[in-house]
């Protein structure tokens, strides 16, 4: 029965059916009785010294050392390992956390109705399939002492420590610790930290602690905790965490009478990757989270009195709040060039590397830390989850030898709510030109239906592993959608530089990705945009 | 009819189904399907298995990855009659080390798993064994189907029988 599944082809599938197939391995057998030697009755002693507890020991040397524990470091690991039997792969991370995926901690976490996710950290899908933000669980990993001796190679994960020297030409770092070790290959994942606004940063201790800075899972817990205890909370900034975050917040507050605020420069909502049509359009559908959104807002000032925080604006406004969150973007982490004598780009910020992701000999960079040469594209520095995913794959295989520069595409998704939802790839700038083409949307055209339809409950499953959901779907019924000639229910809009398609969104239209991809990697001149939209079928689901 | 505004720098263009009937007449430049800078599906030009492949998870990278290339490859690279009938060593190997990783390689009901052989059948013929003609994220999306749903070794959720989510 098995051998003729197994003749249908190369495929996982036959893995299972061996697996189950195959007799159970024997138990072992009983150890025949050895002689047991007592140890001798302990004798007393005078009270023994207090035992240090000593750090587990770390390896002094590893052929594969990934400094940072993120996204972009477990997607190197993964590669290194599938590619050179036996790697022996040590991840060095400042964080207590083992690698884990971040855009649930703006989306999918905020939606579980699990009142135990701050600990869990797991997340039901919209289709009742429950996952962990860890990429794998503690048994995937071995002990770091462990690493040298393991006999097949494996990915340790040292937790807690900081690299904070790197002798480049010694081929080697030291930690926090003072401990050293060398390596072979080097990857810098450091990833970066959330900015801060000056005017936060100088307004003094009171202000700080009621500032969230948002970006990891302490940070997840700690927002998840204060929101369930005041009244009023202010989101500054106006981009992708920001809009996801006061969305989420947004939606509890139907429940908990929580006043959600967003303010921000620009005009609206992804103001700097939607043209103003478009994100004058998603302003309003955050508007109907829940949110109370101040465009045009430039914060002046931040103080706190009586408790509370004001925030006064520049045109004179002046907002009460309880706390607030600032997701006004990510300083790359790039603390060790100095040591490393690496190079730091100046118009993007992070390490610069080459297309294959090389800084210097035997050290690459991936992640929101590279400064990368896109051949395509140009130079550039993206933050994104399945950039992370994509970099750190291609840079794992360029540790061991391949030599690729960075050419498949990454892409991005964000989800505003159940009906709002897009794909997009390449350069998204909303100060390039653009042209969107649109169809009228039907019930049948959301980030929920776009899951049911393919079957995965990981909208860009299709794309990468191991990425996050869509939305969990909302509890009410989605609005209908307004039967109106300029309501963009779904389409696709071409973002141009030189005439040339750099950017594509793919608005409320799923599974088109590898057509965008194409179309961004052929690099052409097309006389019709339209012609070109056709290719994506738009009033099909 | 099809309607279309200019706003700035900004052109939008509102098609109906009508107009967009009639095929495209844009132009892709043809695939290489041996261009080294693309991304692989699970078999590389060569003949031989690509073990980065997105399709196959974790798995050649986990703790049980040395088992599970050795018995794929002895499968991979067999010519006898019935495929693969020599490397019973190998695949058991590989089903006792994952057997004591039971969180990282759930193990299945044989009842479930065969359903699923029957429900899975139809994407995962759709991996190639030559030389992949379609696109990378064809063979990723049929083959995580199919790898997450039967050894979900990436998912850490418990005895899932569910195509990937």
């Amino acid at each position: 029965a098995y051998y003729s599944s197994v003749k249908d082809g190369f495929h996982i599938l036959a893995v299972c059916n061996f697996t189950t197939i195959l007799p159970e391995p024997s138990p072992p057998s009983e150890p025949s009785p050895a002689e047991v030697i007592e140890p001798p009755p302990a004798e007393l002693a005078e009270a023994p010294p207090i035992e240090l507890i000593e750090p587990p020991p770390v390896p002094s040397h590893t052929p594969y050392l990934l400094i940072g524990g993120g996204t972009a470091s477990f997607a190197a690991a993964r590669s290194i390992r599938a590619r050179d039997p036996g790697a022996k792969v040590l991840i060095v991370t400042d964080e207590p956390d083992l690698p884990y995926m971040r855009p649930p901690l703006s989306k999918e976490l905020w939606f579980s109705d699990d009142p135990t996710v701050t600990e869990t950290l797991r997340f039901k899908q919209w289709n009742g399939k429950e996952r962990s933000i860890y990429f794998q669980p503690a048994s995937f990993y071995i002990p770091p002492e462990e690493l040298e001796s393991a006999e097949n190679g494996g990915v340790a994960v040292l937790t807690g420590r900081k690299v904070v020297h790197m002798d480049v030409r010694g081929n080697k770092v030291k930690l926090d610790n003072d401990t050293e070790i060398s390596y072979d290959k080097c990857l810098i994942a450091t990833g970066g930290m959330p900015r801060n606004l000056q005017v936060i940063e100088r307004a003094g201790e009171e202000v700080m602690e009621k500032t969230t800075l948002f970006r990891k899972i302490e940070d997840f817990k700690s927002l998840d905790k204060v929101s369930r205890n005041i009244n009023s909370i202010t989101i500054i900034g106006g981009g992708f965490l920001g809009s996801e975050l006061a969305c989420a917040l947004g939606r509890r507050s139907n429940e908990s009478g929580l006043e959600v605020i967003q303010m921000y420069p620009e005009k609206g909502n992804m103001g700097k990757v939607l043209p103003e049509y478009l994100s004058n359009w998603t302003t309003e559908k955050v508007k109907s989270e829940g949110v109370k959104v101040i465009s045009e807002a430039l914060v002046k000032s931040v103080t706190c009195k009586d408790d509370k925080l004001e925030i006064q604006l520049k045109d004179g406004r002046l907002v009460k709040t309880d706390h607030i969150v600032a997701a006004v973007g990510l300083e790359p982490n790039v603390d060790l060039a100095k040591s490393a004598g690496l190079e730091v780009d100046s118009d993007f910020g992070g390490f610069r590397v080459n297309a294959e992701l090389q800084a210097r000999s035997n050290i690459w960079v991936a992640g929101d830390a590279a400064c990368f040469y896109d051949i395509r594209l140009g130079r550039r520095r993206v933050e994104h989850h399945d950039h992370a995913v994509v970099s750190g794959r291609l840079a794992g295989e360029n540790m061991t030898g391949a030599n690729k520069p960075y050419w498949h595409q990454s892409m991005f998704w964000s989800d505003l709510g159940p009906d709002v939802g897009y794909e997009a790839i390449g350069i998204v700038d909303s100060s390039l030109p653009t042209v969107g083409v649109f169809a009228k949307a039907t019930a049948k055209d959301t980030p929920k239906a776009a899951t049911e339809k393919s079957g995965t409950g990981i909208r860009s499953e299709s794309e990468t592993e191991d990425t996050a959901t869509s939305p969990v779907a909302s509890s009410t019924p989605a609005p209908a959608m307004v039967q109106h000639k300029d309501d963009y229910g779904k389409g696709v809009i071409f973002y141009l530089r030189d005439k040339v398609v750099v950017g594509i969104i793919l608005w409320n239209v799923f599974n088109r990705m590898p057509i965008a991809r194409k179309i961004i990697k052929d690099g052409e001149e097309h006389a019709d945009l339209n012609e070109v939209a056709k290719l994506f079928n738009i009033h099909e689901d | 009819m099809s309607y279309c505004r200019q706003e700035g720098k900004d052109r939008i263009i509102f098609v109906t189904k009508e107009d967009h009937e009639t095929p495209s007449n844009a132009e892709l430049i043809p695939e290489d399907p041996d261009d080294p800078y693309e991304e692989q599906g699970l078999i590389l030009p060569s003949g031989d298995i690509n073990w980065n492949c997105p399709c196959l998870g974790g798995m050649a990278s986990g703790p049980c990855g040395s088992q599970f290339k050795e018995a794929f490859s002895c499968f991979h690279y067999s010519k006898e009659e019935v495929k693969g009938s020599e490397c019973i060593d190998n695949f058991r190997n590989m089903q006792e080390c994952m057997q004591r990783y039971p969180e990282l390689y759930p193990q299945e009901e044989e009842k479930e798993s065969s359903s699923q052989a029957e429900s899975n059948s139809g994407s995962v013929s759709a991996t190639p064994t030559e030389g992949s003609a379609l696109p990378p994220e064809t063979d990723s999306t049929a083959g995580t189907s199919t790898s997450e749903s039967t050894v979900s070794s990436d998912s850490t959720s418990p005895t899932d029988n569910q195509i990937a989510s």
